[in-house]
């Protein structure tokens, strides 16, 4: 077996203009040229996206779920930020 | 253990397990070893189909086929990737593969005759494949879950593909519609065997529906992959070659014959009629293809060094 194993990328597909890219999988490339091509190859055989990000997975820097209630515990408390917060009588139109 | 309890509140909420959360060793260990051997079936599943590309009848049914067996590539590479985020290492997996180290689905290691074949494989192997795969994208783990979405989606081109190449033999001459007959009697018990040993027999199934990785026993699969392709034979001319075939009202389900579990474990052990035939084709394309993995490794170190 050749041991020359290529490093790991993750894939992010923009589905259309207005949406978000969103993490579709990973895979092997050696190098970001590549990862680019091999990505159209195996994640958008059907036209699922318009725009492509690769990044090698090592790049990446991730929360860790050991430690979701501190990290995430600033915004757990700020009921204020969301829109259901504020009681408007409901004969307020467009609102 | 906090840890343990925390992973079965959540599979017990139907919510899926990420890469990063805490997980029993077995269910780590049983879905790699379900993951991988479902990739190298995707993987190894091309070579029958493949074997027809270069003498398809037409170019529609030429660009169609190959358009389908590079879904296979693709679905083997969905799901090697899910397998990795467990701690799998993709040479490794491979390695096991070309090595006869770990197992793939016995379908692929039965012969593809005629051109029929291919439109059998289609209705019946990718058929029995999607009863299969579909409830697995409620399995607990995300990423095995999230692959399963995506081939789901592109199977039902692979099943509706051969169901309608069959229509067309069904509608040609007598000589068409003969190899469809065949090929249908060769292909229908192998594929019910593809849902695995009976319910009694499966050692891990109770573990595996605990865990939520399985949603349904073999044996309900298959039932559920006999009652739907009853009414679809019926439509398209052909007899199911099993005369204990019948409706049972009571049930609500179709009847069927005994499978012969002997020729199932004779061919899981090796000794189909193409299981040496695969495994060796699948090692001399991955070493055929060491030096273009080599040479774009060279490469891409070279320009790194250059930048
Ligand atoms: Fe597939
Ligand atoms: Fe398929």
């Amino acid at each position: 077996m050749s041991g020359s194993s290529w490093p790991l990328y993750e894939v992010f597909v923009r589905g259309k203009r207005g949406l978000n890219h969103v993490h579709v999988g990973s895979l092997h490339a050696p190098d970001d040229e590549m990862a680019l091509r091999n990505a159209r190859d195996l994640y958008t055989r059907r036209n699922e996206g318009v725009s492509i990000w690769v990044v090698r997975a090592s790049a990446i820097t991730a929360s860790s779920p050991d430690e979701k209630d501190p990290f995430f515990a600033p915004s757990g408390d700020k009921v204020y930020r969301h829109p259901t917060f504020y009681d408007i009588p409901e004969d307020v139109p467009h609102l | 253990m906090d840890l343990e309890r925390e992973f079965e509140r959540v599979v017990a909420a139907d919510h899926r397990i990420e890469p990063r959360d805490w997980m029993p060793e077995g269910y780590r260990k049983t879905l790699v070893r379900q993951i991988a051997q479902h990739a190298h079936s995707e993987i190894i599943g091309m070579q029958p189909e493949g074997d027809w590309i270069s003498r398809a009848p037409s170019l529609r049914r030429k660009a169609i086929l190959l358009a389908k067996v590079q879904d296979e590539a693709g679905h083997g590479l969905y799901l090697y990737a899910a397998a990795e985020t467990l701690g799998a290492d993709r040479d490794d997996l491979t390695a096991r593969l070309v090595e006869g180290r770990q197992k793939y689905s016995s379908i692929f290691n039965y012969p593809t005759l005629t051109f029929a074949d291919v439109g059998v494989i289609g209705w019946l192997v990718d058929g029995a494949a999607i009863c299969n795969q579909v409830p697995l994208c409620r399995t607990s783990y995300g990423p095995y879950a999230r692959a399963m979405i995506r081939i789901c989606k592109e199977e039902s081109f692979h099943q509706r593909q051969g169901y309608e190449l069959l229509m067309t033999m069904m509608r040609g001459t007598r000589a068409q519609r003969d190899m469809v007959r065949d090929a249908v009697d060769r292909w229908w018990w192998p594929a019910l065997m593809m849902f695995g040993p009976p319910d009694e027999e499966s050692a891990n199934t109770e573990r595996s529906l605990a865990w939520r990785i399985k949603r349904h026993t073999n044996d309900e699969l298959r039932q559920r992959f006999v009652d739907m392709s009853v009414p679809q034979a019926e439509k398209l001319g052909v007899t199911l070659p099993d005369p204990k075939l019948a409706w049972n009202a009571e049930r609500g389900h179709y009847d069927f014959g005994e499978i012969d579990w002997a020729e199932f474990w004779r061919v899981v052990k090796g000794d189909g009629p193409c299981n040496a035939q695969r495994v060796a084709h699948r090692r001399e394309a991955h070493e055929d293809g060491a030096w273009v993995r080599e040479a774009a490794a060279a490469y891409a170190a070279m320009r790194e060094r250059a930048a």
